[in-house]
Parts: C-alpha cells; structure tokens; sequence
C-alpha cells in the first residue's frame, strides 16, 4: 500500500489499531496527545475502548484491569506521567499481564520541558516499580520502525506476558514522516489466554485469579525465578540492534532514536574525510543489545556514546564493554537535539584531527 | 533530477506556516519522496512565534532535524531574524516583508521578498499570505509543479472547507507570479 | 428420622478458610455477596476486585474471577475490566483506607463516569491491617496508633462520609448505607446488594454499599463491645440509609 504522511503519535495510535488493540486508557501529556485525541475519535469506529482516564495512575490501574480480563491494551504518556505508571507497570510484570505503553519522552527531572529528550532511558529500562522485573522496550529510530514496532509489540506483550514499552523521543511523536501501516509484519504463534479473569468462570469451568501477591517466601521466590527465567529468554531471543558502517570502523557510536539518524548524518560526512567511523543502533533497549558490541571487529578501538541525557545509556555499553575498547561520551540534555556537526567534531577531536 | 531540499517556514503562530509546510510534505509524499515535517510545538506556537521545517529527498532522509536548511520562507521579523543567519550560502531566502522595513539582508543568498500582506488582501483574504508564499518557493526552488500542490489543496480544502480552494489556488498562482 | 440440611456454606464463597480476626464483620460481608452472587445467578459471569487491606486475600475468599488491585485502585481495575467485557459482573470490596483515602481519586472518577460496576465499602474507620492506623473515617476522639491522644479536629479534620459524598457526584446511581451489627440489619444489607447488582444487571451505572464494620482487635475491644460501639459511636455519625438513588429518578 502507498505511504501515508502521518504525524508520529497519530500513526503511533493508528498502528495500535491495527495491531489489534482492544482498549485504551490513558491521560494527557505533551507531547503525546495526538495519541489519545486520535483514537477518542477512531476506537469506537472499530467497536473498540477508549477512557480518558482521571491519572496516569487511574490509567495504569484500568490497563492492569483490562488486560486482567485478556484484552489487548494500549496506554501513552510521556516521562511525568510514565513515572507515575511504573506502579501499575510492576503490578502487572508481577501478575504477568501483556500491555503496550508508548512513552514520548520529554526533558526532565520533575516538569522538565516538554522538547525532546532521552532521560527516560533509565525508567525505560530498569523502571521505576518495586521488585525483579523487566519491561521489553523498544528505542526505534524512523517513524516507520516505531509503527511496525507498535503493531508487533502486542504479541510480543501476549507471548511473554509482559508489558512492552516503545520509548520514541518527543521528536518522532511530533514529526510527520510517510508510512506504510499495512506492511507484513512478523506474527507470533500465541497461546489462548485461559489465565485471564474475565467474567467467564462458569463456561470455563475453574476461576481465574490475577495476583502479584504471595506471601509465603518460598512461593515468592519460586514465582520470581519463574519470571527470572523468562526475562532470560528475553535476553536470549529479543536483542535487536542494527549495525552501519561498522566492519572496518576504527570509531563506532553507540545510538538510539533520533540521535542515531542524525548519527547517519555524521557517518556520511566523517566518512567523506576518511574517518572511519560507524554506528551501532540499539533497537531494544532492554533487554540491551549486548550481542551487538561482540559482533564488532578488532579494528574498532573507541565506543562513543551520543545520547539526549547525560550517560544513562553510557552506563549499559560500559557494563557491556567490559573495559575492552576506550570509551567516550558525548550527551546533550535540556530538550536539545544534537547537531550532526557538533557530534562529528566531537569525534574529529576523538580521533586526534581538529575541528573543521 | 536528484531531489535533495531542507527548507524552514517561519512565522507568527496563527500565520499558516504549519499548514504550508505540511502541503510540502504531503506533495513529497504523493510523489513518493521522503520527507520530514517538524514543528516546533508547545508554548511558544500560542501567539508567539511557529516554525517547522521540512526535508524532502529521494535518498533516505539521515537526520531529520534541519539546521543548515537551504531555503528559508520567513513571514516576518522575528523569523528572519532568527533563521537567516542558518541559511546556506547561496540559499534561498524568501520574506513577507509587509512590516519590514530598512532591513540589512545577507548578501550572499538568493533574496526574493513579497508583500505578501498586501496580496493577500487584495485577494479578499489576509489568511491566504502562506499560500502566496508557498507559490513563491515553489517557483524559486522548481521543486513541485503546481500541480502537485493542487492535488493537495483538493484533500486539504474539502468539504466544508472546499469553499477555500479558488482563493488558495489564486494565492498560489500569486506567489509563483510573483517569483518568476 | 431423615437428616435434613438446615444450613449450608454459599456457593458464593471458597472453601478457604476466612484470614479475618475472630469478631470482625468481613466474614458476614463476604456471605451476603456470595449469597447475591448465587441467588441472582451472577457468580459464573461475576469478577471480584480485591484492594489493599484486611481483604487484600478476599481473591481467594470469593468463588468466581478474581483479581488484586494496587492500593486504591480497585474501582480503576474494576473500570478496566467492565469496558472490555461489559456482561460480566464486577465488583470492587474496598475497606475505608483503601477507598476513602488512597483511592479517593479512584472512586470519586469512577462514579462520575457512571462506570456500571458494583462498590462494596467496608467503614470500620480505622486501617486494620497495618495496625490500626487512623483513617479518614476515624471518629473524634478515637485512638488509633497514629491518633494516641484521640483523632482531633484541628490536626485531622472530621471524619469523610463517603456516600453522603458521592451523593453530590451526578454520575453516581445507588449509595445506601447499612450495618451488619444484628440479624434485622443484615436481612436489611442483603437487600441492598440485591439491589446493587440489579442495578449493574440492568445497566443503570455505578453503585456502592457502605457498611459499617467493626475491629474488635484495632479498636480494643470485644467482638460484642465493638458492635455496642458501631451502633453507639459509628452510627450516629454515619447515619444508616439511602443516599441516592437514580433509577427512581429515571422512572
């Protein structure tokens, strides 16, 4: 089908539909409305659920609920209102229930701005709920990556029985850029959900309980080595990640987002004065891409880090990189967007050249 | 033709350069480019000053975020102000300078200025002054055919709002006038 | 002569044994839903919503779905699930902590919505399973371990009355409340859960039955003393009774 120009959090909730998403709860926030605003209108069309709710907390908690009962549920927010969320989000890793969350992420700590940021990368990826859980996130970088992401993180929410979170910088949720929402692709084979409490105890015959509660200790342990085991399986099969320009490179950036697009920028200019410089694109964020850094050849001897915050992602290719390359950092907070020229003097001072 | 175009629109919010910039994108779109359509968003769009930028390509579009843009399309002071000093040397510079006066451009840009206030009015309508400027920059860059930017205007300017689209179509014709 | 069955457990209930302390008027709350459960043939389609508190296990006490919410939370949990499955019957069994004052955003919203969801409100105004803390509904004067000296005006503020509330709240369509302290009262609450899930069954919205309850181990008291002491104490200050009522109105 041919491209459609559409605004990122509009073919954000577009895609939601499409992936078969039964219900929304969710609570304004910029810059994520267009999310909310489009499928208030569109849901119904498809006979489908939509609540604003009264909070982000509210919200989470109806999310939690719903996908209790086995719905496929969706809800957005940006950075405040995610922290908010991270309750619910432990609740429901806790009772293994599948959910979508697209976080558009602003600037931060506390009310922060609301210009594009990646400061969430540490509540996106350890989360801010108590106890050992993990929420698969995605870090896409085009629109059309976020929206094919979109459309498959229900079933991958379905298959593990986890939330999955798509984190896209308020930039991408802002921009229009054309996409393709009918493309193939991939489907998981999921189980029915027989687990879900959903008012249907007579047809099924036994009742179903949705609970992250067990009190006695070894029940506890014994359920949080179950969810250990499957976050391992993560680990093992989700690692996505692209590599550019990395077999002969002597420097290789570490970014995701929208900075790893404007890191193509960098490539192509660096490359042009003979720097050999590539750019390794974590596409999952948790679990991280690690995979990725052991694929990378002898020659490259320096990992720079770009990120829009300052270190957290830096923190994951050190614990990964094992002291093997040198390291360096280069970040930008505030809601700012690095510049393709600034992160290519950054390497030129890197590789001992001068700034252009 | 190799299509290769970063192009920021600015103005006062309430001036259409949101609009105009996405007919751009739209127009990129039908004709199976790339394109990036950014606006600045929050605050500042509510009276202040708007401004979105747009790259259109028949390559993969790297960075979306323009900062050297080859064109600028300013509709006022504050915008020209503010965007000129990024513009590429040689770039295109086009200015509504219906408030402008006794202004110092760059030399070494390729200036086309339009009252474009003034056109408008006497269009019948003072809202049309993004389209005048958006045949202008169609015309200076040859980068769509109008009509490429017709089809858009068929979509945009429907139903109730299909009453709109001779005098669109009539700033549009203005604007390429105006800059050829 | 033949054995007959004069009384048997509800089917509404599990056989699990109730967690409540001995005296504690959970256990008389928990039979009346399992017996309007049963009795409006409701409990293969019904979905409970347990909270934080002393119910926090009522998941494993009420014999059809279950599932626990985060503290407060119920009535967004119980909104969730009624929107993606709308026949099925779904309740919420709050105490007074968990209702009135963690989850006051929770209840106020879902009662605005008119969300068709049945509230069951336990009041023993005080927090049991922590200890027994003061709560919104702590009376004046009583002691709790956060109120030693006697819950006071000046520092507390007066106790919160829920239904009286959530009367004012336009979207609310039943709010009754009644105790559980004698058989005639009882007979009297069993009525109101009836009426309650009739008003989920027809789709008229969102109601809530408040009942007054007692902790003997809280309060200090014994099981008898601390039922003296809901009619003596609790009563006056939360009169028994209809607070709305819209499917009247509708008629």
């Amino acid at each position: 089908m041919a491209k459609v120009l559409m605004k990122g959090n509009e073919a954000m909730a577009l895609a939601a539909i499409k992936g078969g998403c039964d219900a929304f709860f969710g609570y304004p926030i910029t810059p994520q409305n267009e999310v909310p605003e489009y499928l208030s209108y569109h849901m119904k069309e498809y006979g489908r659920v939509f609540v604003q709710a009264e909070s982000e907390v509210a919200a989470i908690n109806m999310v939690y609920g719903a996908a209790g009962a086995g719905a496929r549920v969706l809800t957005s927010s940006s950075s405040p209102g995610i922290a908010l969320k991270q309750e619910g989000i432990s609740y429901m890793a806790g009772s293994q229930l599948p959910a979508v969350i697209i976080n558009v992420m602003r600037g931060g700590p506390g009310l922060g701005s609301i210009q594009p940021s990646q400061g969430d990368y540490n509540q996106v990826t350890r989360g801010g709920g108590n106890g050992d859980y993990h929420v698969l996130s995605f870090g896409p970088e085009t629109l059309q990556e976020t929206v094919d992401l979109v459309r498959q993180a229900f079933d991958i929410a379905d298959y593990y029985r986890n939330p999955v979170m798509i984190a896209v910088d308020g930039l991408i949720g802002q921009m229009m850029e054309p996409v393709d929402l009918d493309n193939e692709i991939p489907k998981m084979d999921l189980p029915p959900k027989d687990w879900a409490a959903n008012g249907k105890s007579g047809e099924r015959g036994k009742r179903n309980t949705i609970v992250s509660l067990h009190l006695d200790t070894q029940g506890l342990e014994g359920h949080n080595l179950a969810l250990k085991k499957k976050y391992d399986e993560m680990v093992e099969k989700e690692q996505r990640y692209e590599m550019i320009q990395t077999d002969d490179a002597d420097i290789v950036i570490v970014a995701y987002g929208t900075v790893a697009r404007v890191v193509r920028s960098v490539i192509e200019t660096l490359r042009e004065e003979g720097i050999k410089v590539g750019l390794l694109r974590p596409i999952t964020l948790w679990p991280f891409p690690e995979k990725a850094f052991e694929k990378l050849p002898e020659s490259a001897k320096m990992l720079l880090t770009v990120e829009m915050s300052l270190g957290q992602m830096h923190q994951d290719v050190r614990m990964v990189n094992e002291g093997k390359r040198k390291l360096a950092f280069y970040g930008r907070a505030g809601g700012i967007v690095p510049e393709a020229d600034e992160i290519a003097d950054e390497v030129r001072k890197l590789v001992g050249g001068s700034p252009a | 033709m190799a299509k290769h175009e970063q192009v920021i629109v600015a103005g006062f919010g309430g001036q259409g350069v949101m609009l105009m910039g996405q007919m751009l994108a739209y127009a990129a779109t039908n004709e199976g480019l790339n394109t990036v359509w950014i606006p600045s968003y929050g605050p500042e769009t509510r009276g202040g000053t708007a401004n979105c930028s747009i790259a259109i390509s028949d390559k993969m579009i790297n960075s979306p975020v323009v900062t050297r843009p080859d064109s600028v399309v300013a509709l006022n002071l504050p915008s020209l102000e503010k965007f000129e000093p990024k513009l590429k040397k040689d770039g295109l510079l086009i200015v509504n300078d219906a408030a402008i006066k006794d202004y110092e451009y760059r030399d070494d840009v390729r200036l086309i200025t339009i009252d474009a206030n003034k056109e408008a009015l006497a269009l019948g309508n003072l809202r049309v002054a993004n389209m005048i400027m958006l045949g202008a920059y169609i015309q200076a860059t040859g980068i769509f055919k109008k009509d490429a930017i017709i089809e858009v205007f068929k979509k945009t300017f429907s139903g109730d709002k299909a009453k709109l689209m001779d005098i669109n179509v009539k700033a549009l014709e203005t604007g390429m006038k105006l800059a050829a | 002569m033949k054995a007959q069955t004069i009384y048997k457990p509800t089917e509404g209930l599990t056989e699990r044994q109730l967690t409540y302390c001995p005296g504690c008027t959970h256990g008389i709350i928990h039979k009346l839903i399992g017996e309007v459960l049963v009795e409006q043939g409701l409990l293969d389609t019904a979905v409970g919503i347990a909270s934080v508190g002393c119910s926090v296990m009522s998941y494993e006490f009420f014999n059809c779905d279950t599932q626990q919410a985060a503290h407060g939370r119920a009535p967004a949990v119980a909104t969730g699930i009624k929107r993606v499955n709308p026949e099925a019957t779904v309740f919420t069994y709050q105490g007074d902590g968990d209702l009135a004052s963690i989850g006051l955003a929770e209840i106020v919203h879902s009662a605005h919505r008119g969300e068709n969801i049945t509230v069951i409100f336990v009041n023993n105004a005080i927090y049991g399973m922590t200890g027994g803390q003061m709560a919104p509904t702590t009376l004046i004067g009583q002691k709790t371990t956060t109120s030693p000296r006697g819950r006071e005006q000046a520092e507390a503020g007066l106790p919160l009355r829920m239904s009286e509330m959530l009367a004012t709240v336009p979207g609310a369509t039943y709010l009754e409340r009644v105790s559980v302290h004698d058989p005639k009262h009882i007979r009297k609450a069993k009525k109101a859960l009836q009426k309650a899930f009739d008003v989920q069954t027809k789709k008229q919205g969102f109601s809530m039955i408040e009942f007054i309850s007692t902790c003997p181990v809280n309060w200090g008291m014994t099981p008898q003393d601390s039922l003296n002491w809901a009619v003596d104490q609790m009563i006056p200050y939360y009169p028994l009774g209809l607070f709305k009522d819209a499917t009247k109105e509708e008629n």
